[in-house]
């Protein structure tokens, strides 16, 4: 779970690590009354959850409170489209006002986890501001690593090797020391898996101010954190993505035309490569997972078909602890009250499959069933096409 | 033969008195497989399904020596539960739970180093060796014994992919799920050298997914070691978009890498067969076999 700017910042202060002094606002009056407060020039920041805001056009400066004023009215209540986005945009809700900070020099600094050598990472760079693969990409030699145990934690030698690394003049060497440490022990107590602050930056006054922080919690750990997952922002979510977490579905948006309804994450994506390997678009990734009930099972049908772009819907089941007879309950009671006017093809193998089948004919809706995998995603590729 | 768990397996089950340990122990006991345990802490003394209940791990271990566990406890003590496994002297771990968190589970590998013990998952459907030891959640009826070794990082894609394996008339050695997490136990490379060693086994079929480098490094593995026995692999995900979890907390293309396509082309390149379309996993395997004999 990714949190809001405002608040990975608000964490950061705690731990006692420099921030440019800011308000977080919601309406264009309260913009301007930060401006004047803080004396402009200050930048506006579009409180969005996705990078490549600046870019985007979300993060602004003003030189006078009027200024903000204005450019606040433009961003608040507007959508938000950035290259990691989605084409709908995010809805800007909240603009952190901050005063301008004049920068010597910007440089990069994270902790995550290091999938492969299964461990934590902390990563430095000694040019901030971009996206840090594209910088290990593009000057491999400018960025340094080093692993560390969550048992263990980061040791005081790694963060001096850290800071020696960036070449910091002697007196911010302390500095950056203190900043590393106390992020990794934060990482460590609040499971997180991402903590980044790009750019780090050195100001005049030759101290080390956080510009920008990004914190993504472990979705796996907030029932041990309710304080963390208390600051979901569900305004961010895409509203039926959102609809389909709460009944613990697994859903994603995307930009076809077959909507898919399928039990188990990898059979589900075995489920669109098929429908695009016979030349149709998959509408979404639908998971319904293996602990689903009937209700479930029909939210998730009422899901897919509310998506407009979806033009024909593939149901493919393999019961194992999910029964078929539930699977198909489920479906019918969601499509009776549809009044369904799209071709919907089934395919169901496994446990109590008879049963699941003799509800479904018996509903008298058009369903269309396929012997097996291959031919449902045939059949539902052919009738995508002909409901032009 | 087979690879992890054959018939002489003796089973125990951490968490055996909750609802769904229960129902899957069930079936495991009707599957023939040789459950000896189950481990409740505060239950200990107790019976059920007709088995003894332990309160620990190690009193289990001492009285009816198993050495292989299956665990289904609540996802923040699956950590715990795995340690105390492998502390006991456990060899295999099978960790069925899902939601394990990730730092929980890195803590998890260093321990297990330290002990000596293989784990199997979490998020894992479990492993079998059909006609002899089912030791998870699958459905049993659709696998029978045979030649094909199957290595997954999926769950119910793993059943289809046996089920058409079963249909083409060709059965399964070992059929082992790896886990869907970003961090998890034994992966393609432990799993494709145990396979190398085992007779019955005469192809392995790889399936992965999007996310991590599970797959690459099953690719480079099979690059610098020839490889006796044809190898085959789907890798789902082709259609995924970038930066979404797609359902399994590991299944994410994550910085540009983890891609299907950047796995597909590594294995590709590493002399395995790619199977393009999920509905031919069995077709496919029935052809190389054919091609070998």
């Amino acid at each position: 779970m990714l949190i809001h700017e405002y608040q990975a910042k608000e964490f950061l202060k705690q731990l006692g690590i420099n921030l440019p002094e800011g308000r977080i606002v919601s309406t264009p009056a309260e913009a301007r009354e930060a401006a004047s407060e803080l004396s402009c020039p200050v930048v506006l920041k579009a409180q969005v959850l996705a990078g490549g805001r600046g870019r985007a056009g979300g993060v602004l400066e003003a030189l006078t409170p009027e200024d903000a004023e204005k450019l606040a009215a433009k961003l608040l209540g507007s959508r938000l489209v950035t290259s990691q986005s989605g084409p709908p945009g995010l809805p800007v809700e909240k603009i952190l006002v901050e005063k301008l900070v004049k920068v010597r020099r910007e440089i990069y600094a994270g902790i995550g986890i290091d999938r492969k050598n299964e461990a934590l990472v902390a990563i430095v760079g000694r040019q901030g501001g971009m996206e840090i693969e594209r910088l290990a990409a593009a000057r491999p030699d400018s960025i340094r690593k080093i692993h560390f145990h969550p048992d263990e934690g980061l040791k005081l030698f790694q963060a001096r090797q850290l800071a020696y690394f960036l070449e910091l003049e002697e007196a911010q060497i302390k500095e950056f020391v203190f900043l590393i440490k106390k992020l990794s022990r934060f990482f460590i107590e609040r499971d997180l898996k991402l903590a980044e602050i790009n750019p780090l930056s050195l100001d005049e006054e030759g101290k080390l101010v956080a510009l920008d922080a990004r914190l993504e919690f472990d979705d796996s750990s907030l029932p041990r954190h309710p304080e963390i997952a208390s600051l979901r922002d569900e305004s961010q979510e895409n509203e039926l993505e959102r609809d389909a977490r709460k009944h613990g579905l697994n859903y994603i948006k995307m930009d076809g035309e077959i909507g898919c309804l399928v039990n188990g994450a990898g059979l589900a994506m075995a489920t669109m490569d098929i429908i695009k390997y016979f030349g149709g678009q998959p509408a979404n990734f639908l998971d319904i997972g293996g602990g689903v009930t009937e209700e479930a099972v029909s939210r998730a049908f009422e899901i897919l078909m509310a998506d407009s772009q979806v033009k024909s819907a593939l149901i493919n089941i393999f019961g194992g602890i999910v029964r078929c007879d539930l699977v198909a309950r489920g479906v019918v009671k969601a499509a009776q009250n549809l009044s369904l006017n799209k071709p919907v093809v089934v395919r169901l193998e496994g446990t109590n499959v008879a049963e699941g089948r003799r509800i479904l004919e018996e509903s008298g809706l058009p369903f269309s069933f396929a012997p097996d995998f291959e031919q449902a995603a045939r059949m539902a590729v052919i009738l995508s096409r002909k409901t032009e | 033969m087979s690879i992890l768990i054959d018939e002489n397996s003796r089973v125990l089950v951490q968490g055996l008195t909750g609802r769904e340990a229960t129902f899957h122990t069930q079936r495991m006991l009707e599957y023939g497989t040789r459950v000896v345990a189950g481990v409740t802490p505060g239950k200990g003394g107790q019976k059920h399904l007709g088995l003894p209940v332990f309160n620990t791990v190690e009193q289990a271990v001492n009285a009816e020596k198993p050495d292989v566990s299956v665990i289904f406890v609540p996802p923040l003590a699956g950590a715990e539960a795995i340690m105390e496994a492998a502390a006991a002297g456990i060899r295999l771990i099978v960790c069925i739970t899902e939601g394990i968190p990730v730092q929980d589970m890195i803590r998890v590998k260093s321990w297990l180093r330290k002990y000596g013990a293989d784990l199997i998952g979490p998020n894992t459907p479990g492993v079998i060796s059909p006609g002899k030891s089912k030791v998870g959640i699958m459905p049993g009826h659709i696998h029978k014994p045979g030649p094909v070794g199957i290595i997954s990082r999926s769950g119910t894609l793993t059943y289809e992919a046996v089920h058409q394996l079963t249909l083409n008339g060709l059965g399964q050695s070992t059929a082992a799920g790896i886990g869907g997490d970003p961090v998890v136990g034994l992966k393609f490379v432990e799993l494709l050298e145990l396979f190398r060693h085992d007779p019955q086994t005469e192809a392995v079929v790889l399936i992965g997914e999007i996310g991590g480098s599970a797959e690459e490094e099953a690719a480079d593995y099979l690059k610098t070691s020839p490889y006796p026995k044809p190898v085959l692999a789907y890798v789902a995900g082709i259609t995924a978009p970038a930066g979404k979890r797609l359902g399994h907390a590991g299944a994410i293309i994550e910085g540009g890498k983890g891609s299907a396509r950047e796995k597909i082309e590594r294995l590709k390149a590493a002399g395995v067969r790619i199977i393009d379309n999920p509905a031919r996993i069995g077709l496919m395997t029935a052809e190389a076999l054919s091609l070998k004999k």
